[in-house]
């Protein structure tokens, strides 16, 4: 069912945009795994099993990433994910990220739930910091033709409304993907736009834990 | 003057399958890019040494990136290219500047030896526009296996009065070569050509 044509790593290393040069560059990466889309050209109700055939696609996926980011887990501060869905797949295809995409990254990065209660859909109790990448990793997905973009969404790894990590990276592998692929996509960032001042929650402020603030 | 970057973005490719055939081992390109103010934008300046210099400073720079990227030994490097997007407010000549006199040398150190010359591109361009990279063998010219590009594009680059330098390395040729002509294992590498 897996089949991975292709690896596509992408780094930004961004040291200002025309205000004071940072200290420290701000890096952004992302990842695109190119893979054969198993159901293209034809309607399958039972696409599931997919999912679960993913999960290792995505744990390879945010090890490489993190490996080309060249830096720490610790240093991770956004996240987000992504998928574009050759002409002969559909949408739902894309949607079989969620659950594979999201969690490798999560548990690379420290979070300590159970992702196969997540995939059934229960939810869980957190108090305290129990862990790190308590938010959701946000998400968004296309049907495209060989070089679309997809401006996949950052968040704040413990914070959705960490105000100063919204964000996004524009992706894009050249030539894919074909009508029978699909390309998975993971995105990390070690901080918060460069010049970031628009106020709201601040990621020193984080209480709640709650995976929102 | 040292280039004064904005940002430096580096991309790899590994293809593993194409046509539905394994390739092994998989192909792999690399391809930085660095993000330059223009010290010329915006007026005709006779004398170009300063972008000539930048060119030298970049060869070096982008060509390790590349092969840090592709986790090789510098002797390791198959193919090689270089380009440039010049903002609007630039000129052409100023890509030339950049790419022409000096940027080679540093790069070819970066991928040990290199006889061949570095296949390059250059155009005029705004926010996002993309430029093909061409490649060729780093030391025999016409070794048909290896003529290929890789497409290289800023999304929030060139403003107006910059300059996007871009260096792409390979550590192979196309994935599934079959057209004939001069092959990496005949080349003697001495003249640069075959």
């Amino acid at each position: 069912m897996i089949q991975i044509r292709r690896v596509f790593t992408h780094l930004e290393e961004i040291r200002h945009e025309f205000g004071p040069v940072a200290d420290v560059p701000l890096l952004r990466g992302a990842i695109g795994a190119v893979l054969t889309n198993p159901f293209a050209g034809r309607y399958e109700p039972d696409i599931l099993p997919m999912m679960d055939a993913l999960q290792d696609v995505g744990l390879d996926m945010a090890q490489r990433l993190l490996k080309a980011m060249a830096v720490p887990a610790e240093r991770i501060e956004t996240y987000g994910k992504g998928a574009i869905v050759g002409a002969a797949g559909e949408l739902e295809h894309g949607a079989l990220w969620h659950v594979p995409g999201g969690y490798a990254m999560r548990e690379l990065l420290g979070w300590k739930g159970d992702r196969n209660a997540y995939a059934k859909g229960q939810a869980e109790e957190k108090t305290g910091q129990p862990a790190n990448a308590l938010s959701i990793v946000p998400s968004t997905k296309k049907v495209g033709g060989p070089g679309a973009a997809l401006d996949v969404p950052l968040t704040h790894i413990n914070a959705s409304y960490v105000r100063s990590h919204f964000d996004a990276i524009e992706v894009r592998v050249p030539g894919a993907p074909s009508a029978d692929e699909i390309v998975f996509i993971l995105a990390m960032t070690t901080g918060p736009r460069i010049h970031a001042r628009v106020g709201g929650l601040k990621a020193a402020d984080i209480s709640q834990w709650n995976g929102l603030r | 003057m040292p280039a004064k970057i904005r940002k430096i973005i580096v991309q790899t490719d590994e293809v593993r399958v194409e046509m539905g055939r394994d390739v092994q081992p998989p192909v792999r390109k690399a391809l930085a890019m660095a993000v330059i103010e223009n010290p010329f934008a915006g007026r005709y300046v006779e004398n170009l040494d300063e972008l000539i210099a930048i060119g030298e400073e970049l060869g070096g720079l982008l060509g390790a990136r590349c092969v840090q990227a592709l986790g090789i030994a510098p002797g390791d490097a198959h193919s090689y290219g270089k380009a440039a997007i010049v903002g609007e407010a630039g000129e052409l000549e100023h890509a030339a500047a950049i790419l022409h006199p000096k940027l080679g040398a540093p790069l070819r150190v970066a991928v040990e030896k290199g006889a061949a010359l570095v296949p390059s591109s250059k155009k005029m361009g705004g926010l996002g526009t993309a430029i093909d990279v061409p490649l060729g063998h780093k030391d025999a010219a016409y070794v048909r296996s290896h003529f290929d590009a890789m497409e290289a594009r800023v999304a929030d680059a060139p403003r107006a009065n910059e300059i996007v330098v871009a260096v792409v390395v390979t550590d192979s040729g196309r994935p599934l070569p079959r057209v004939g002509g001069l092959m990496a294992s005949e080349i003697k590498g001495v003249d640069g050509l075959r």
